[in-house]
């Protein structure tokens, strides 16, 4: 009932642009996922091809074991929360959710309604007359209780204040305890959110940046700073993210499998380790546009 | 409550040996399941997961199956005996090494630590 995910040397090309070059990996089921990435690094264009949105140009996308593109089996499996929304602007909100009840097979109408009045949706409201804000939380609310086994959330939160997001946050961990599926949520974010996600996908520029664990990553980064020489000493061999220098003091954010004994020894060097956030981390990994990697 | 900046599950694991420590958790008691954790402190259940299951490794916790996790026996004097052998080199000797620095005599030091235990005794 989750369905695993594979993405195969997938490419996506616009008219004159390419979105996605070459992505390769796999999502098992049952897990909720954090797509990261800058704007314009692929995120909506990758996950228009997991919902089956779009066509792949080449490469071959599998949503439990079957092409989603025009798939009358994937898609009633699959919800997928477009940061534009696809509502029909002149119905009203209760309208919305009456839509959805019928064409969401695993719907469950006791529990949008309590996220309407969670949201404090007003449901005699037409669609258009919504705040920013209010559409999100439609859009919400719509991804949630429709229960598919494969929920997606394109920066789903847009507009909402942080009282909406969190209430977001604590509905989306509940209820997956209660109903385990397969959840993707694409942000910019992080911070707010890192502790719900069990794996990570960082993707820049329609490529993967990395696909790893989200402890996992948490224990890769460290910020070593000390004497320059000794910090050069210790970071040979590591991918350096960046430097800073202070007069003699040089900093260094660096990556890699970064074990006890390392840490051990860096310290007894006289070195300063300090952690590096998830949110630091992605920042690093994306941020430099033009150099190659 | 947990941050970003080292692995979630370890911060996790990290609590509940101070709260075993402090007596919070007692002897044989349950902890909270993986999902009320999980929901309680708004973290995917497979990091809590992994967190439990490093302080069942470290035999502090034990499972019964389909009952729960329970605070081992002896993992009160487990956690103590740990915490003994790290005192001197990690809490005590960087002490020291702080008053030799900034000129405080450890005559001072010991003053204190005998007005301290005078003022536990009553």
């Amino acid at each position: 009932m989750t369905p695993d995910i594979e993405v195969r040397n997938l490419h996506l090309r616009y008219r004159d642009s390419v979105a996605i070059h070459d992505l390769t990996f796999t999502l098992d089921g049952g897990k909720i996922y954090g797509l990261l990435g800058r704007n314009g690094a692929g995120k909506t264009s990758l996950l228009s091809v997991l919902a089956g949105f779009r066509l792949a140009s080449g490469g071959a996308v599998r949503v439990g074991g079957e092409d989603p593109f025009d798939n009358p089996r994937v898609a009633p499996q699959t919800c997928f929360v477009r940061e534009t929304l696809d509502f029909v602007e002149s119905v009203r909100v209760r309208d919305t959710l009456a839509f959805a009840r019928r064409f969401r097979p695993y719907w469950d109408a006791g529990y949008a309604a309590k996220l309407v009045e969670r949201f404090e949706l007003p449901v005699g409201r037409r669609v258009t007359a919504l705040s920013r804000g209010m559409r999100s939380a439609l859009g919400v609310t719509l991804g949630l209780a429709s229960r598919a086994p494969l929920t997606i959330f394109d920066e789903a939160y847009l507009g909402m204040d942080a009282p909406s997001r969190y209430a977001f946050y604590e509905e989306l961990l509940a209820d997956y305890l209660a109903y385990p599926r397969t959840v993707i949520l694409s942000t910019h974010l992080i911070e707010e959110v890192a502790a719900l996600f069990e794996e990570v996908v960082i993707i820049d520029r329609g490529r993967l940046v990395v696909h790893a664990e989200a402890d996992d990553l948490r224990s890769r980064g460290a910020a070593v700073t000390g004497p320059a020489e000794a910090v050069d000493r210790f970071t040979a061999g590591l991918t350096v993210l960046g430097e800073q220098w202070l007069g003699t003091t040089k900093s260094a954010t660096v990556t890699g499998p970064l074990d006890e004994p390392w840490r051990r020894e860096a310290r007894a060097a006289g070195l300063e380790l300090g952690p590096v956030a998830l949110q630091d981390l992605f920042v690093h990994l994306t941020k430099d546009r033009e150099g190659p990697r | 409550m947990f941050d970003d900046r080292s692995p979630i599950y370890q911060q996790i694991a990290d609590k509940i040996k101070e709260d075993i420590l402090q007596g919070v958790l007692k002897p044989d008691q349950q902890v909270m399941s993986t999902n009320q954790y999980a929901a309680f402190y708004r973290i995917n259940p497979a990091t809590v997961a992994k967190g439990f299951q490093q302080l069942v490794q470290e035999g502090l916790l034990y499972k019964k199956r389909g009952v729960g996790m329970f605070v081992s026996p002896d993992g009160w004097e487990k956690l103590r005996g740990l915490r003994r052998e790290r005192f001197f080199a990690e809490v005590f000797d960087p002490m020291v090494a702080e008053a030799v620095a900034i000129g405080i005599p450890l005559g001072d030091i010991l003053k204190r630590i005998e007005k301290l235990k005078g003022g536990n005794r009553r």
